[in-house]
């Protein structure tokens, strides 16, 4: 059996930032494995660890850079991973989610897995498309916003809880193979231990160019471009107490107590 | 003719607010775009569903009567018939859970480019659609080159359509392969119960991921007592395991309105103000001063919650936890 995880690196942004161009200026990003594929990833490791002959792959799509976030998730316990990239990428502003998927896709028809596990939304573009149209590219099944999973690939069913609005979860029978969008909060994922940090330099990480994967650039053309980033002005209009702790607080309570929520 | 296929959202029994939205952004759309708006209206009481759906500015409701709930493998084969009935180019779907469990398979099929989670739309020749990145810190416009395209809009952006219509309600008999149904509801259930209820409390002392660790929840559950308040929290607090569902404020928590609310260490991302954002005053307590959260407090303080949080507690007769 074989689960295929995609895992992105992300960028996160300091509290303080500029915008150079159409994008944060690169000096106030750090990078770092995707929360929610952290989620997907640990999901994937203990099916493997509970299940004989399970093989957990990651894929990605990303720069040299990515590999030290990649080489996180094979010290955690996938078994190898992949990285996509190709020179006509470097530069690129965004990647739409069908030149994503579509690459994605690519690597999963190889692969062939049973099934495939992927954090519902990247923390950066936040798009929460990508794992739902790779399932249509694959013509395979697929749930979106996945809380609670019990799979069983030998009977090829997943019994899914899906996270809906408002405190309420839809319960769903998938068959597999699918592809299984995952939520945060499904498990508790693990610290890569010192022990899976050395044995994961020695874990098999191939680069795969467009042309590898049979795809040319052209199929990732997208009719969208982004224009413009800008940081929203703020809408609001905060009384914001000023002065040393002491000062702030002794405000607030004051606050508290002419509100009267508050005795004392 | 450009015209724009808006799909309604309905969960057990009832029709979301998010339906009505779609038709104030469906119709602006249109309207710019120089088309008409259709509806399609998916599974459950349909016929009742179009009748309150009917509002002023729908031009066409096409009802699919098939099965109860929401199945997104009948919502991938259906919406793609639709389209092609109402001749549509635009598909307009909610940024839910749901419209993201079908919208990028229908795009797919239908070779669409998709754009999610939008914020507002600008109509034309080239649409213009905005949207948030990296946690709501920047806006980004997108340029969609081309006459058709789907797009997913953000519930609550837009304000809910009223006044009667007088859309033609016609019901689509579609094909639907049951061989391409591969997943099967087979019920819901209700998560976050439990012996508290946030969402009765007057005042609320909210606690997100600037707490750090779980050793240092003490501090937040201290003030709640002085204050005679109830504990809640943000997502991460909840997904951590330290705090039980049933403390989860936003969008897949609970929904609050308290007189007062205290967000502590909470950034203020879309998902959680959807769920506190209709308290009477809200309170931030938060080193960043861009944080979302500013935009819909009525009072801050810019400070770390370590250094506020312990003289709060002794302003209120407390004895502040050593961390």
């Amino acid at each position: 059996m074989k689960i295929l995880v995609t895992v992105k690196e992300v960028a996160e942004v300091e509290d303080e930032f500029e915008i150079s161009g159409l994008d944060i200026d690169e000096s106030y990003l750090e990078y770092d494995l995707n929360e929610w594929d952290d989620y997907a990833v640990e999901e994937a490791v203990q099916y493997s660890e509970e299940n004989d002959d399970v093989e957990v792959v990651t894929v990605t799509i990303g720069p040299e850079r990515s590999e030290e976030t990649i080489r996180m998730a094979l010290a955690k316990g996938a078994d190898r991973a992949i990285r996509v990239w190709d020179d006509s990428l470097e530069g690129v502003d965004f990647l739409s989610t069908e030149a994503t998927s579509e690459m994605l896709a690519a690597v999963a028809e190889e692969e062939d897995p049973d099934i495939v596990f992927s954090g519902v939304q990247s923390d950066d573009d936040a798009n929460g498309a990508t794992g739902v149209m790779l399932a249509n590219k694959l013509d395979m099944e697929w749930a979106a916003v996945v809380n609670t999973l019990d799979l069983d690939l030998d009977e090829g069913v997943a019994g899914v809880h899906r996270e809906l609005e408002g405190g309420i979860e839809e319960l769903t029978d998938v068959r597999t193979p699918a592809v299984l969008t995952i939520q945060s909060g499904i498990n508790e994922p693990r610290y890569a231990s010192l022990r899976g940090i050395r044995q994961a330099q020695q874990k098999p990480l191939d680069v795969q160019s467009l042309d590898d994967l049979g795809l040319d650039t052209g199929s990732l053309d997208s009719p969208l471009e982004r224009t413009s980033m800008y940081e929203p002005e703020s809408e609001g209009d905060a009384t914001i107490w000023e002065g040393s702790p002491e000062d702030t607080a002794g405000e607030l309570a004051d606050f508290l107590r002419d509100k009267g929520v508050v005795e004392g | 003719m450009t015209d724009v296929l808006a799909i309604a959202e309905h969960r057990r029994g009832e029709l979301r607010d998010v339906s009505f939205e779609l038709i104030t952004a469906g119709r602006e759309l249109a309207s710019e775009v120089g088309g008409d708006l259709h509806l399609g209206v998916i599974s459950g009481d349909v016929d009742a569903f179009a009748d309150d759906l009917n509002r002023d500015g729908v031009d066409a409701i096409h009802t699919v009567d098939d099965g109860e709930e929401f199945n997104h493998d009948v919502y991938a084969q259906a919406i793609p018939q639709l389209f092609e009935e109402a001749g549509a180019d635009i598909l307009v779907t909610p940024n839910s859970v749901n419209g993201l469990d079908y919208a990028p398979a229908v795009a797919d099929d239908l070779d669409l480019p998709l754009v999610t989670d939008s914020v507002a739309l600008d109509g034309g020749d080239v649409t213009e659609v905005t949207r948030e990145q990296y946690g709501g810190k920047v806006e980004t416009t997108y340029d969609v080159d081309s006459e058709s395209f789907a797009v997913t809009v953000r519930p609550a952006e837009w304000p809910q359509a009223e006044g009667d219509g007088d859309a033609e309600v016609t019901a689509v008999d579609v094909d639907i392969d049951e061989d391409a149904i591969r997943s099967e509801v087979t019920g819901f259930e209700e998560v976050g119960g439990g012996d508290v209820d946030i969402s009765e409390a007057d005042v609320l002392v909210s606690i997100g991921r600037g707490i750090e660790e779980e050793e240092n929840l003490v501090l937040v559950e201290e003030l709640a007592d002085a204050l005679g308040a109830t504990l809640s929290s943000s997502r991460p607090i909840v997904d951590n395991g330290w705090l039980p569902k049933n403390r989860q404020v936003g969008q897949s928590g609970k929904v609050v309105t308290p007189d007062v609310y205290i967000a502590i260490g909470i950034s203020g991302a879309v998902q959680h103000v959807a769920g506190m954002k209709g308290a009477d005053t809200i309170v931030a307590i938060n080193t960043d001063p861009s944080a979302p959260i500013y935009d819909l407090a009525d009072y801050g303080i810019v400070d770390d919650l370590f250094d506020i949080v312990p003289e709060l507690i002794e302003e209120f007769g407390g004895e502040a936890p050593n961390l």
